[in-house]
C-alpha cells in the first residue's frame, strides 16, 4: 500500500531552495496525522552532501539520485528519476514547490503515474486515512477550492512558495540516505540545453511586484521607502507628483498615465488618491494607506487606513522588520 | 446563428481604438502631427481596404464595418477617424464605383492594402459650397489632359499618393462641363501647397494642391467625360456618412468620458453625478447620440442596398450627427467645468474636433439644402 | 510543419465580481475571452507560420459557445479550427482533459503543439505537460522566445525560470507552453474576419476519438472538488488614527496575517 509523504527537494546549482524546506515542514505536520514518514527526494549532480540538511529540516529519509543527466533541470531525466523511485517505493503523497520547475515536472509525472495533481496549493490537511485535502485559489483568487484525490496514489500537489513554515534546523536529527541509480532511456532525451544564463538582478517592474511601497506627496525621503521595500521583498512605486518632480522614474508611476498594478499588497504612503491614481491600483488585493489627511480619498479604497505621518511610520516599520 | 463577422469586427476595432489610437490622441492634436504609425497599423489589419473586394487585395468587408470603424476610431481621436473616412469614401469608393477594370486593378490594391493613402479634391478658393464654380481646368490634348489650377482644404494631402480631382473639361449649355480624374502625386507639375493651421482635427493634414501643367494620362479619366459633377456629388453622399460616423464617434466619446468624470468628481461633499442637472444633461446627451446613431446606420443601409434615398439619408445623418457632436461636446465641457476647459482632459479637444463636422463635406446649411430640395422636388 | 495550438475560452477574471449578498461569484455578463497565454500561443504559431510556411490549427475543448474563441483565432490568421465537445467530456479534471485533447491531437496529427502556460480561471498550468506525456513527446514550458533554426531543422526555445533562463534546442515533435510575455498578440484583421465567415468550425466528439469512457469526464478524473469557498472580502474600510509606532505594528500584523511577510 502506498505510504509516506515525499517532498521533491528542488535545488539549483546545488543550492536547496527555500520552498523545499517549507514543504518538509508541512510534510512533517501531515505525517504526524498518519504516522507516516517524510522522505525527501533529492535529484541533481554532486548533491549528495545536501541530504543531511534535508534531514535536519524534517526528513526521515532521503532518496538521492545523483547523476550528470540531472545537473541542469530538464523535464525528461528528472521525470525518469522520480518515476523510477516512485514506482519502487510507492509513496502516498508527493509534494512539489509551485515553481517553474515544480510546475513543469509535477504534471508530467502525474500523467506518467496516472494520478491526480493539484496546482499551487496554499493549504494542506490530512485525515487519519491518509487522504490529503488540498486547498488552492481559483478564478484569479476570487474563489478557494479544496481538492481531493480519493482513489489514486500518489496524491500529488504543487505548493505555493512562501506559504508553509519550515522547521528549525536540528542537526541532531537522524535519517537514512538511500542512493538510487537507474537505467536511463536516453532515446527520450530530445531536448538539449544550449546554454543556461542566470538572470542579473532584474529591473524593477512594478506590475510584477507582489508588494508595492508606493509614495506620494507626503514622502520626502525615498531612501526609507527603498529600505522598507527591500525588507518586504517589494518594489517602490509612486504617484504622479513624485514622478513629475523628477524624484522617481516614470516606469514606477502608478495611475492613469502610469501603470495599472494589482499587487498582493499595495502600501500607499502619503498618497491622497486622486481618481487617476486610484484607477491604477484599486484592484490590488490588499491596500494599506497612510496619510495625514483623514479625508484623503485613498482611504475609500484602503483595507487598512491609518491617519499618521508617512515618514514616521516608515521609520518605525524599518525598525520593526 | 451568431453573426461572428460583425461581433469579431466590433471587438477588434474597439480594442484597437482603445489600445493604439487613444494614447496618441492628445499628442497628435498638440503637435499637429499626422499619425502615420497608426495608418500603418490600420493598413496591416486591412482597415484601409475594408470595402474593397478581395480580388483587389481588399478585405471584402461591408460598408457597415467601415462606418463602425470610423465611429470607434473617432470616439478617441477625430483625426484618425477622418483619415480613414477621406481615404475610403472619397478615393477608394469612387474608383470602386466609377473606375474601369484597368483603373481598379492599377489603383485599388495599393489603396486597399494601405501602401498608399487616398484623397479627393473638389473645393477651391472660390468654389466651396458653390461647388459648380470651379476654376481648375483639364484640357484634352492628344494623349493626355493638361491639368492646371489649385484645390484647397484637401484632407490627407501630402500623405496621399492617389487623388480624385474634379476639373473643368469644357462647356455645356447648362454651365461648365466637369470631369473626374485619378491624379498621382508623382505626376510632374503636381505639388502640395500650404498646410492649414486648424482649430480641430489637428493631426489630419489639410493642404492646398497645386497643378502646374500636370499631364494626366487619358486612361486616368474616371467615369465618362462630363460626369465629374455627378461623381463628386455621389462620392460626397458616401463621404457624408463617413463624417456622420466621425461626428457620432466624437459625441459618444465625449459622453463616455463625461460619465466617468461625473462619477468621480465630488462637489459639496457628493459626486456630481448625484445632481439632477448632471443626470438630465447626460440623459439628453445619450438620447441625441442614440438618435444620431439610428440615422447613421439608416444611411448605411440605404448605401448598402443602393436605395435612391441615400442622398437624403446621408445628408440627414450628417446634419444631425454634426449638430449632435457640437451639442454633446459643449455640454460635456460644461459638466467638466474648469477642468473641461484645460488640455488635461480630452473634452476640449473633442469640442474643437466636433466643429469641423458641421463644415466639411458640405456644411449643415448644404445638408439642409439637399434635404429640402428633395422634399420640394416631389 | 503543422502546428496545433490548444486554447481555452475563459471568463475574464479581472471582471468577476462577488455578489455581496450571496457571497458567490457573479459570472453573468462577464465576457468570455481567449485565455491570455493562449492568445500569445496563437501569435507564436502565426509568427512561425510566416517564417516557415507552417499551417496553424487551433483546437479547444468546451461548450458550443467556445466557437467564438476559435473564430477569433481564425480571424487572427489561423488556418483551421476544431471544437472538442461532448457531454462525456464534462467534469474532466486536468488529467482527463489532457487525455481527451491528446487523443484529438493524435487524430489530427501535429509536428508541434503550442499551449498557453496557464489559464486565468484555473491557473493550473498542468494540461500542457500532461498532453505531452500522453503523446510521448518532449515538453518545454515557460517559453519566452521561440525561433526556428533552418540549418538544423530544430526549434530553439528560451525557457524562463524565476532566476535564470535556458536556451533549449528540440528537434522533432514537441509541446511548448508559452508565456504571454513572448509577444503581443496581433489584432484580428479584416481579411480574416471576413474569411472566417466562410470557414466551418469542425466538431470532434467522443465517438471520433480513440478513448475509453473511464479515462475521461468526471469518472476519469482522479481529483475531485470537495468544496469551494469565496474569498472573504475584508474591505471593511476602517481608518484608524494611530501613533507611528502602533501604525507600523498594525501594518506588520496585517501583512503577516496574509502571509506576505
Amino acid at each position: 500500500m502506498a505510504k509516506n509523504i515525499w517532498v521533491f527537494c528542488e535545488q539549483r546549482d546545488g543550492e536547496i531552495q527555500n520552498v523545499a524546506l517549507e514543504l518538509l515542514g508541512v510534510a512533517h505536520e501531515l505525517a504526524e496525522k498518519t504516522n507516516e514518514k517524510v522522505n525527501a527526494v533529492l535529484l541533481g549532480h554532486n548533491v549528495k552532501d545536501k541530504a543531511q540538511m534535508l534531514i535536519a529540516h524534517g526528513a526521515d529519509g532521503v532518496y538521492v539520485v545523483d547523476d550528470e543527466n540531472l545537473e541542469k533541470f530538464v523535464t525528461e531525466p528528472y521525470a525518469q528519476a522520480i518515476t523510477h523511485i516512485a514506482k519502487k517505493y510507492e509513496p502516498n503523497v508527493i509534494l512539489f514547490g509551485a515553481t517553474s520547475i515544480g510546475r513543469d515536472l509535477a504534471p508530467r509525472l502525474s500523467a506518467r503515474l496516472k494520478t491526480g495533481l493539484t496546482a499551487d496549493c496554499t493549504k494542506l490537511e490530512m485525515d487519519e486515512e491518509g487522504n490529503l485535502f488540498m486547498t488552492r485559489p481559483a478564478f484569479g483568487g476570487n474563489l478557494f477550492a479544496t481538492i481531493i484525490c480519493p482513489d489514486s496514489r500518489p496524491q500529488m500537489s504543487t505548493v505555493r512558495p512562501g506559504v508553509m513554515k519550515k522547521l528549525e534546523a536540528d542537526a541532531s536529527r537522524a535519517g537514512e540516505v538511500v542512493v538510487e541509480a537507474l537505467e536511463w532511456d536516453t532515446s527520450k532525451f530530445a531536448v538539449t540545453v544550449l546554454e543556461e544564463v542566470k538572470a542579473e538582478k532584474a529591473e524593477a517592474n512594478i506590475e510584477d511586484a507582489k508588494i508595492l511601497v508606493s509614495c506620494g506627496r507626503g514622502v520626502k525621503n525615498l531612501e526609507s521607502a527603498q529600505e522598507l521595500a527591500s525588507k518586504l521583498h517589494g518594489t517602490v512605486s509612486a504617484s504622479r507628483t513624485l514622478v513629475d518632480a523628477g524624484l522617481v522614474d516614470h516606469a514606477r508611476q502608478v495611475g492613469q498615465t502610469g501603470k495599472t498594478v494589482r499587487p498582493e499588497a499595495y502600501l500607499a504612503f502619503g498618497i491622497s488618491g486622486a481618481i487617476q491614481h486610484l484607477a491604477g491600483m484599486e484592484e490590488s488585493e490588499f491596500i494599506v494607506a497612510v496619510n495625514t489627511d483623514k479625508n484623503a480619498p485613498i482611504f475609500k479604497v484602503a483595507n487598512l487606513g491609518i491617519v499618521a505621518d508617512a515618514e514616521a511610520v516608515f521609520k518605525n516599520l524599518n525598525k520593526l522588520l | 446563428m451568431a453573426n461572428y463577422k460583425s461581433i469579431l469586427f466590433e471587438q477588434m476595432i474597439k480594442d484597437f481604438a482603445e489600445t493604439e489610437v487613444k494614447p496618441l490622441a492628445q499628442e497628435v492634436d498638440e503637435t499637429e502631427r499626422f499619425p502615420l504609425e497608426t495608418v500603418e497599423k490600420m493598413a496591416k489589419m486591412g482597415l484601409m481596404g475594408i470595402i474593397v473586394p478581395r480580388e483587389y487585395e481588399g478585405a471584402g468587408g461591408d460598408y457597415n464595418m467601415y462606418i463602425s470603424a470610423v465611429e470607434e476610431l473617432s470616439k478617441h481621436c477625430g483625426t484618425t477617424g477622418v483619415i480613414l473616412s477621406a481615404h475610403t469614401s472619397l478615393c477608394v469608393a469612387p474608383i470602386l464605383e466609377y473606375g474601369n477594370e484597368e483603373q481598379r486593378r492599377k489603383y485599388l490594391p495599393d489603396l486597399a492594402s494601405g501602401r498608399k493613402i487616398g484623397a479627393f479634391g473638389l473645393t477651391e478658393p472660390n468654389a466651396g459650397t458653390d461647388a459648380a464654380n470651379q476654376q481648375t481646368t483639364a484640357v484634352e490634348m492628344e494623349d493626355h489632359y493638361l491639368l492646371n489650377g489649385s484645390k484647397i482644404f484637401i484632407t490627407n494631402a501630402g500623405y496621399a499618393s492617389t487623388y480624385i480631382i474634379i476639373a473643368i473639361t469644357g462647356k455645356t449649355p447648362k454651365g461648365p462641363e466637369m470631369s473626374a480624374f485619378i491624379v498621382e502625386s508623382a505626376f510632374e507639375g503636381f505639388s502640395v501647397g500650404k498646410k492649414e493651421k486648424k482649430m480641430g482635427i489637428r493631426g489630419s493634414s489639410t493642404c492646398e494642391l497645386i497643378f502646374d501643367n500636370v499631364k494626366v494620362p487619358k486612361e486616368n479619366l474616371l467615369g465618362k467625360r462630363g460626369e465629374g459633377f455627378k461623381i463628386a456629388m455621389k462620392t460626397l453622399d458616401g463621404g457624408r456618412i463617413g463624417i456622420a460616423a466621425q461626428a457620432l464617434g466624437i459625441a459618444e466619446g465625449a459622453l463616455e468620458a463625461t460619465i466617468a468624470y461625473v462619477k468621480s468628481r465630488k462637489q459639496f461633499g457628493r459626486s456630481i453625478s448625484a445632481f439632477q442637472n448632471t443626470q438630465f444633461q447626460l440623459a439628453d446627451m445619450s438620447t441625441r447620440c442614440a438618435a444620431a446613431r439610428g440615422l447613421v446606420y439608416a444611411a448605411v443601409n440605404a448605401k448598402q442596398n443602393k436605395l435612391p434615398t441615400v442622398s437624403v439619408a446621408a445628408a440627414q445623418a450628417k446634419l444631425y450627427c454634426a449638430e449632435t457632436a457640437m451639442d454633446v461636446t459643449t455640454k460635456a465641457v460644461q459638466l467638466h467645468g474648469g477642468y473641461g476647459y484645460t488640455r488635461e482632459y480630452p473634452i476640449e479637444r473633442m469640442m474643437r474636433d466636433a466643429k469641423i463636422t458641421e463644415i466639411y463635406e458640405g456644411t449643415s446649411e448644404v445638408q439642409r439644402m439637399v434635404i429640402s430640395g428633395a422634399l420640394l422636388r416631389k | 510543419m503543422k502546428i496545433i495550438v490548444c486554447i481555452k475560452q475563459v471568463p475574464n477574471t479581472t471582471e468577476i465580481k462577488i455578489d455581496p449578498v450571496t457571497n458567490t461569484l457573479k459570472r453573468d455578463g462577464v465576457p468570455s475571452i481567449i485565455n491570455p497565454d493562449d492568445k500569445t500561443a496563437i501569435e507564436a504559431a502565426l509568427t512561425l507560420k510566416e517564417k516557415t510556411g507552417a499551417t496553424v490549427t487551433v483546437i479547444t475543448m468546451g461548450p458550443a459557445q467556445a466557437e467564438k474563441a476559435l473564430r477569433e483565432a481564425l480571424a487572427m490568421g489561423a488556418d483551421e479550427a476544431f471544437l472538442l465537445t461532448d457531454r462525456a467530456f464534462a467534469g474532466s479534471d486536468t488529467l482527463a482533459t489532457s487525455t481527451i485533447i491528446a487523443a484529438a491531437i493524435k487524430k489530427l496529427g501535429a509536428d508541434v503543439v503550442f499551449c498557453g502556460r496557464q489559464a486565468i480561471d484555473g491557473d493550473t498550468a498542468q494540461v500542457g505537460p500532461q498532453i505531452a506525456e500522453h503523446l510521448g513527446i518532449p515538453q518545454i514550458t515557460y517559453a519566452a522566445a521561440i525561433d526556428y533554426c533552418n540549418e538544423c531543422g530544430a526549434l530553439i526555445v528560451k525557457r524562463e525560470f524565476e532566476d535564470r533562463y535556458q536556451t533549449l534546442k528540440v528537434a522533432g515533435p514537441c509541446l511548448i507552453t508559452i508565456l504571454s510575455t513572448l509577444a503581443k498578440p496581433r489584432y484580428m484583421n479584416v481579411w480574416d474576419i471576413v474569411a472566417q465567415d466562410e470557414k466551418e468550425i469542425r466538431i470532434i466528439t467522443f465517438a471520433d476519438l480513440d478513448l475509453n469512457k473511464e479515462d475521461i469526464g468526471l469518472g476519469g478524473s482522479p481529483t475531485k472538488v470537495k468544496s469551494t469557498a469565496t474569498k472573504q472580502f475584508d474591505k471593511t474600510i476602517e481608518t484608524l488614527e494611530l501613533d507611528p509606532e502602533s501604525a507600523a505594528k498594525a501594518i506588520v500584523d496585517a501583512l503577516k496575517e496574509r502571509h506576505l511577510i
